[in-house]
């Protein structure tokens, strides 16, 4: 009976095969292999620790601080137990003075007014100075307290320094994601558009998803004729062009951006040149740096090799008998390139692609050199955040919503042309 | 070719040379004219340049000197694509991203051709080499012998007059690529179409070709039928490259009446014919087919020579039989029999007279 069973083909009985010595053989190879899975996976240990340590923990933790900050109800106990107990549009009364008053009693004790006031500060600019201000009298308040604050400083009575402390007593919260898309809450708590002077994220948000893609292209437009030459060059050939390609890699970026300079000045290399050829005159002299335009050519430049690598390494295996089949078969050159050739690199081109502009939208130090003003990018406001105005959950809000779009263009590169398809040499 | 000059061929080659780094001639002085119809093989080791002259051909080598001429034209100024020559590439060169169908329509596809008719043409080309039903596969989903009748069809489906064929069938395996000849054969006479095809394969060379053109070094060594090519070797560079053959290096003795008595360096005396070689005293290598060689006296012309030998090993091949003895200091020589009834097989050891007839022994040129 096993033995008709055995011998009856179809997926059902490949269940039940069994080893010699009856176990079932699924169990067995399960068992043969988990001893192979635990070493490699020992092995593997301590990069798996570093990339925990070095690369998983922080994002977690500037995601985490792109959407909670504390420094409001820790410090701030009272305040924060009134604005929980007493629902949003509830006019402040004695008791919410009372409560702010204690806090910043507390807050003079414990030297903490300007954590406090700058966190308020991030909502609402200008009132820093009035938690630091009217900590340092603190002791002096008495009942009532309401005409006693008011009194120290008539800003106590303002509703939207009210509306921003109720937002701030809440350790979670979503407004740093809306101050990066150029949002913010108003008195009733309603999401609105910032003031038309402080709308600058959106700007640059749009401004560097263009620069990056002007970028990406000039990296297509560029690279595409040398990988194509490095292809089919007889190997001695290539090898030699292939470290000219491979020469900016191996010097300092910042020497690179720097020769940039030198040579894109208003008295630089390339202005002398097109001076002294008559080209342009010596008063209309043309600014190529410390703009956008800056930006865009030194990037191009430093990321040209991430678009050549790709494409040179999709274009090396395709064998020259393609195009030849196809122009044998009656194919014009340029057919046979746009039908046959250009089909069988765009594996190359999408990594290429994806490549350059996912590190074109990330790029700092470039357009920090020689952007100016109109060459900067998402990630100078980035670091402008992180080490000049110290406001760090803006800053993760910041690069959170990048890292959105980066992972958003991966995901649709996927579904378009398949995550296997990538070659990236 | 009958001289008259009016009689030219369909392809040919005129003193074409072809040098790729000005310092050695891959192609020298290349003369070829081949009628149309024709199947003509290009047979030849390994970097004999029998690619570059189809390269040149198909127009992605330009010759250094010489004119190839199609149908009376010189072609150098033509490109590629204008050429009309349908060409099988050896790794197929199917286009990966392109369906069996779309491989087929790419060619009537840049002629213009209308869909209807464009449909109809790759289902006549799929019927043909027997792949009816493959065309929405892509080339990676199908087996080596399907590719090849495939990259058959696309060479095949814009009608042209002439298909080249390099080493089509190199990367199929032995029972595979003998039905392939066979098949490449039918669709020749079938089509009536001229080919030229390239090979290294002797045995593929003699089975299928009307001619076969032995390249050696970037010349044609002999151009000839088949059997000529087998049995009348021109010299001993053709002899040696195409089927088995006993070389036994001597010295011309003497030559008359289209014989030549050739004194074997071990100093035997053997009858031969004189091929291309001077004269008496002019070194020579003779050749002979294992299957010419006799070891029964009756067999054996009254008045020829014979030459001691030694069985060394005998070989049992089923329908054949194959000795090697030792024949004047050499050890390899081989002599073939048939397994007719009442055969006698030779033991190791024994001693025997071996001989032949005069016309199969070819006396050619010492290399
Ligand atoms: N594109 C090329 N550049 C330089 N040398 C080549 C090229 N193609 C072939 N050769 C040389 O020409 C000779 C003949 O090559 P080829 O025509 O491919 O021979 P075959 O096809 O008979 O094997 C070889 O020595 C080869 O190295
Ligand atoms: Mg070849």
């Amino acid at each position: 009976m096993a033995q008709s069973e055995a011998s009856s083909p179809g997926p059902e009985t490949a269940g039940a095969l069994t080893t010699a010595d009856g176990r079932p053989l699924a169990a067995a190879l399960a068992r043969a292999s988990a001893r192979a899975r635990r070493r490699a996976f020992l092995l593997v240990l301590p990069l798996l620790a570093f990339i925990l340590v070095t690369f998983v923990l922080p994002i977690g933790q500037m995601l985490l601080r792109s959407v909670h900050n504390d420094a409001f109800p820790r410090n701030m106990p009272a305040l924060t137990a009134w604005f929980s107990a007493n629902p949003r549009g509830t006019e402040p009364g004695e008791d919410a003075f009372a409560a702010l008053a204690a806090d910043l009693k507390g807050l003079r004790a414990n030297r903490t007014a300007g954590e406090v006031g700058t966190r308020v500060n991030y909502e609402f600019s200008g009132t820093r100075s009035l938690f630091t201000a009217t900590a340092r009298n603190a002791e002096a308040l008495a009942p009532p307290y309401r005409e006693a604050l008011l009194a120290a400083d008539p800003a106590w009575g303002d509703p939207r320094l009210w509306a921003v402390m109720r937002d701030a007593s809440r350790a979670i919260t979503p407004n740093f994601y809306l101050a990066a898309l150029d949002r913010a809450r108003d008195e009733t708590g309603a999401v609105v558009r910032a003031p038309p002077e402080r709308r600058i994220y959106v700007l640059l948000f749009e401004r560097t998803f263009l620069v990056a893609g002007v970028i990406t292209a000039l990296t297509l437009l560029l690279g595409y004729p040398v990988a194509h030459l490095l292809a089919t060059l007889p190997l001695r050939w290539s090898n030699l062009l292939m470290i000219f390609v491979l020469l900016p890699f191996w010097t300092s970026l910042l020497v690179r951006t720097t020769a940039w300079i030198v040579l894109l000045q208003g008295q630089g290399v390339v202005n002398n040149v097109l001076v002294a050829l008559g080209i342009v005159p010596d008063s209309g002299r043309l600014s190529l740096i410390y703009n956008q335009t800056g930006t865009i050519i030194a990037m191009t430049h430093i990321l040209l090799p991430f678009m050549i690598l790709p494409l040179y390494s999709v274009m090396r295996p395709i064998p020259p008998s393609y195009t030849r089949a196809a122009r044998s078969l009656g194919a014009s050159s340029w057919t046979a390139f746009r039908r046959i050739y250009f089909p069988l690199t765009l594996p190359g081109i999408a990594a290429g692609g994806l490549l350059v502009f996912i590190l074109a939208v990330g790029y700092y130090i470039t357009p920090a050199l020689v952007g100016g003003a109109s060459g900067q990018l998402i990630s100078n406001l980035i670091a402008f955040h992180m080490s000049s105005s110290l406001n760090w959950s803006l800053a993760a809000a910041l690069a959170a919503i990048l890292l959105a779009a980066v992972l958003l263009l991966y995901w649709l590169y996927d579904r378009l042309i398949g995550i296997d398809n990538l070659k990236l040499g | 070719m009958d001289g008259s000059g009016q009689a030219r061929g369909f392809v040919e080659f005129d003193r074409v040379q072809k040098s790729y780094d000005g310092v050695t001639l891959v192609v020298k002085d290349l003369n070829l004219a081949m009628p149309k119809g024709e199947f003509l093989t290009l047979l030849g080791p390994s970097g004999s340049g029998k690619t570059t002259c189809l390269m040149m051909l198909a127009g992605f080598e330009t010759a250094t000197h010489g004119e190839i001429r199609l149908d009376g034209r010189p072609i150098t100024q033509v490109p590629p694509h204008r050429r009309g020559i349908g060409m099988v590439f050896q790794n197929y060169a199917l286009f990966p991203h392109m369906t069996v169908a779309e491989n087929l329509a790419f060619p009537l596809e840049v002629r213009g051709i209308g869909r209807a008719a464009r449909e109809e043409k790759v289902r006549r080309a799929l019927d043909m080499v027997q792949m009816a039903g493959f065309g929405g596969r892509r080339p990676a989903q199908l087996s080596g012998g399907q590719q090849q009748r495939i990259a058959l069809a696309r060479a095949l489906v814009f009608e042209p007059e002439l298909v080249l064929m390099d080493e089509p069938l190199g990367a199929l395996d032995k029972q595979l690529r003998e039905r392939m000849q066979f098949e490449i054969k039918h669709l020749h006479e079938r089509l009536g179409i001229t080919v030229v095809y390239v090979t290294h394969d002797q045995s593929e060379a003699l089975t299928m070709s009307d001619r076969v053109a032995v390249f050696n070094d970037g010349m044609i060594q002999q151009l000839a039928p088949p059997d000529e090519l087998y049995e009348r070797p021109a010299n001993s560079f053709v002899a040696q490259f195409i089927g088995e053959n006993n070389r036994l290096p001597g010295r011309i003795e003497s030559v008359e009446g289209g014989r030549a008595l050739v004194r074997l360096d071990t100093g035997e005396l053997i009858d031969a014919t004189p091929v291309n070689v001077t004269g008496p005293g002019a070194r020579t290598l003779v050749s002979i087919r294992p299957e010419r060689v006799e070891f029964k006296p009756d067999q054996i012309p009254a008045d020829a020579h014979t030459i001691e030998a030694e069985v060394l090993e005998f070989i049992y091949m089923g329908d054949s039989f194959r000795t090697r003895l030792r024949v004047a200091g050499s050890d390899d020589f081989i002599m073939k029999y048939r397994n007719a009834a009442g055969q006698r097989r030779l033991e190791p050891g024994e001693r025997v007279t071996i001989g032949w007839s005069p016309a199969d022994a070819r006396a050619l040129d010492m290399p």
